[in-house]
């Protein structure tokens, strides 16, 4: 069978076209190799950088891939600084739920949610919040952001646009080599 | 091309150009009588289509505000998104699969066969297989079903085979890569398909049959026959007789205009069609045009279905090729000691990751969820699609509330599972979890049926004018000049994807119209 690379490559493009909103210093880092780190939420103009940093991690903890990087987490949550900056309504939302999250971070662990060692940990605080409408806006805006990154897709085995590359007609559709026989 | 003056009170005039809309525009254009489509949707052409999910939902699919109740989960998941269809000219036929299967005799006949069920609207039909087996076989050659008129199957792809070794385990007889509207061969001027993927996206290759370059063209090419995108009917008006005279839409400037008719054909599909004939309520009608019956809107129905995923230790991409590879049709039998009545297909289904993410498990999150998705490239997939009961209180009506840009309340959907549905669709997550560990599935998921993409039933065709809202032919049994040309005329669904159908009674309708026409009986 034909099968996927799935080792993940810088893609220029994104960057270059803005493809997805990546904060430059991310983008540095991906393309020498270089840990992510947290410098990357300091040019936030509306939410706070923690907020974003929490947001980051959130989004991992709600949608865990361990074989993605900390650069397609951030990609899909530094949209809300834009969204906050436009609309104060959203601003107070995230602003608010991420406090409400902390203080029961601190309630529990003694530190603030990003700071909670354990991942089973922080998921079970995420779950004390699941109902309200912070989560769920961030939870439903997030199954698009993080898995309609186009670099991703090849991490997970799928191909995207295929009839620019003339459909798998000769290209694989078929040839699936495993199946017991009949 | 046509152009037709809006004073021009000699034209059949249809609202919407996807199976039956499209496909009643080109059968009255060949025979010469001056049609005038209105399409609220914009006309996007082959070259325009997106090999990428969410930008084509995007481009093509109905987002206009709908408002939902009841207890189906799409009420809660996706509130305003009860239906998955299309709004572009080609109407659903733009993103359909290309199952083009023909009802079974049984099917025609619910309530004689399946008997007084609680809760459940039954009706026969007024039409019998008998008399619509030639309008089958007109509609198969027109879209060029395989397995018919000599056409070859299509090509099994990894998905389906994966569903084939696993029923043949189980010991299904009839699984093949089904009666699909879509070129093996070139056939009709376009090409053959090139498994692609992307059904639901748009055929890139025009491999698959869709009003929007088969139908359409043809009819503009008659010079009887103008479409009219960004054009959204908002009323039907009606003379002091009760004829229908004409359409008030509202075109793509957002300026309202008034086209005359001789004819007004609805086929806006099983929503917006009881919608439209709901809002052109008049002192006359003060419920509705043709709703003397009290059932327009009512028996909706949107077929018993539900998503299979198998995973496996090894590598499937069911996403490469056809979407709907092949099909199980052995469960689609009447057979009552299944703990239910009526019958159900499997037919295989893929989706890319983007949409796997939003539909496998609404609103779940978490490493359960997400293990899932890290397996992607090892899933296989499959669909059911079954016949749902229909019910009086599945129900589309008015919204108190919400209105659209026009200023008109909106359609409200509700929905909720008759005890048949929920019994055959645990039979059918059984069966289908079976046949993907027939062959070493390590993990099975279900998932709950999507937005609705078969929408039927809510103007029904009835042998009596009390029980439905147009007889067999479509024509509204208050309003001799009024039609529905959509699956909002099917009186019960079957265990078939509809557009088959809804294509072959668009050929009945047509000649009828035509001969009424002639006949100076409309």
């Amino acid at each position: 069978m034909r099968e996927v690379d799935r080792r993940a490559t810088f893609d220029r493009r994104r960057f270059l076209h803005g493809v997805a909103v990546i904060p430059p210093a991310v983008a540095v880092a991906a393309r020498v190799g270089l840990p992510v780190g947290t410098a990357w939420a300091d040019t936030a103009k509306s939410l706070k950088p923690e907020t974003l940093q929490t947001l980051a991690c959130m989004a991992r903890d709600i949608y865990p891939h361990d074989h993605l990087s900390d650069l397609y987490y951030i990609a899909a949550v530094t949209t809300w600084d834009d969204k906050a900056a436009k609309d104060d309504a959203v601003k107070v939302l995230v602003e608010g739920g991420v406090a409400r999250l902390d203080q029961d971070a601190q309630d529990r662990h003694g530190s603030a949610y990003a700071a909670v060692a354990a991942e089973d940990d922080r998921t079970a605080l995420l779950r004390g919040i699941e109902q309200t409408a912070f989560f769920r806006k961030l939870r439903s805006d997030l199954v698009v952001s993080l898995y309609n990154q186009h670099d991703l897709w090849p991490l997970f085995g799928y191909e995207g646009s295929s009839a620019d590359k003339g459909g798998y007609i000769h290209r694989g559709f078929d040839d699936i080599d495993w199946l017991p026989g009949v | 091309m046509a152009q037709f003056d809006l004073n021009d009170d000699g034209l059949v005039v249809i609202i919407g150009s996807g199976a039956g809309g499209g496909t009643l525009g080109n059968e009255l254009a060949q025979k010469g009588v001056k049609t005038v489509i209105l399409e609220a949707g914009a006309r996007h052409e082959i070259q325009d289509f997106i090999n990428d999910e969410w930008a084509s939902f995007v481009q093509l699919a109905w987002t206009d505000a709908r408002t939902t109740s009841g207890g189906w989960r799409v009420a809660h998941d996706f509130p305003n998104l009860p239906a998955w269809i299309v709004k572009s000219v080609g109407g659903s036929t733009v993103h359909w699969a290309g199952a083009s299967l023909r009802f079974e005799e049984h099917e025609f006949k619910a309530r004689t066969t399946y008997g007084a069920v609680p809760g459940a609207a039954l009706l026969d039909w007024p039409v019998t297989l008998q008399e619509m087996e030639p309008w089958y076989a007109k509609a198969e050659d027109r879209m060029g079903v395989t397995r018919t008129n000599g056409i070859a199957g299509l090509p099994g792809n990894n998905n389906y085979k994966v569903l084939e070794a696993g029923a043949k385990k189980l010991g299904y007889k009839e699984v093949h890569t089904g009666r699909m509207a879509i070129n093996s061969q070139p056939r009709d001027g376009r090409g053959a398909c090139q498994q692609i993927g992307f059904c639901f996206q748009g055929c890139k290759s025009g491999a698959k049959w869709s009003t929007l370059y088969t139908e359409i063209p043809k009819g503009e090419a008659t010079g009887n026959l103008e479409v009219r995108p960004g054009c959204m009917a908002v009323k039907i008006e009606h003379d002091a007789s009760g004829k229908v005279t004409g359409v008030v839409y509202v075109d793509g400037d957002g300026k309202t205009q008034r086209q005359k008719a001789r004819v007004v054909a609805v086929a806006g599909n099983s929503i917006e069609s009881p919608r439209l004939l709901l809002n052109s309520a008049s002192s006359q009608f003060p419920d509705g045009l043709a709703n003397s019956s009290g059932q327009v809107g009512r028996n909706y129905m949107r077929h018993t279905t539900g998503t299979v995923w198998g995973m496996f230790d090894k590598p499937v991409h069911m996403y490469r090729g056809t979407t709907m590879a092949g099909i199980v049709r052995d469960e689609a039998r009447n057979d009552p000691s299944r703990g239910f009545l009526g019958g159900y297909e499997l037919e295989t289904l893929s989706l890319g990751l983007p949409f796997l993410a939003a539909f496998l498990d609404p609103g779940a999150w978490g490493r359960s969820f997400t293990s899932a998705l890290d397996d992607y490239a090892n899933m296989a997939g499959m669909w059911i699609v079954g016949e749902d009961m229909p019910q009086e209180g599945n129900r589309i009506t008015l919204d108190p509330v919400v209105k659209d840009a026009n200023g008109l309340p909106v359609a409200s959907v509700h929905y909720d599972d008759h005890a048949n549905d929920k019994a055959m669709r645990d039979h059918a997550y059984r069966q289908g979890s079976a046949i993907y560990e027939a062959v070493g599935a390590t993990r099975v998921i279900r998932t709950p049926p999507y937005p609705s993409t078969h929408n039927l039933g809510t103007n029904r065709m009835s042998a009596k004018p009390r029980d439905g809202v147009v007889n067999s032919h479509g024509q509204a049994h208050d309003i001799r000049n009024l039609f529905v040309s959509d699956g909002s005329q099917f009186t019960t669904g079957a265990a078939c994807n509809p557009t088959l159908t809804i294509v072959a009674l668009a050929v009945r309708q047509a000649a009828f119209i035509a001969e009424s026409m002639g006949k100076k009986e409309i």
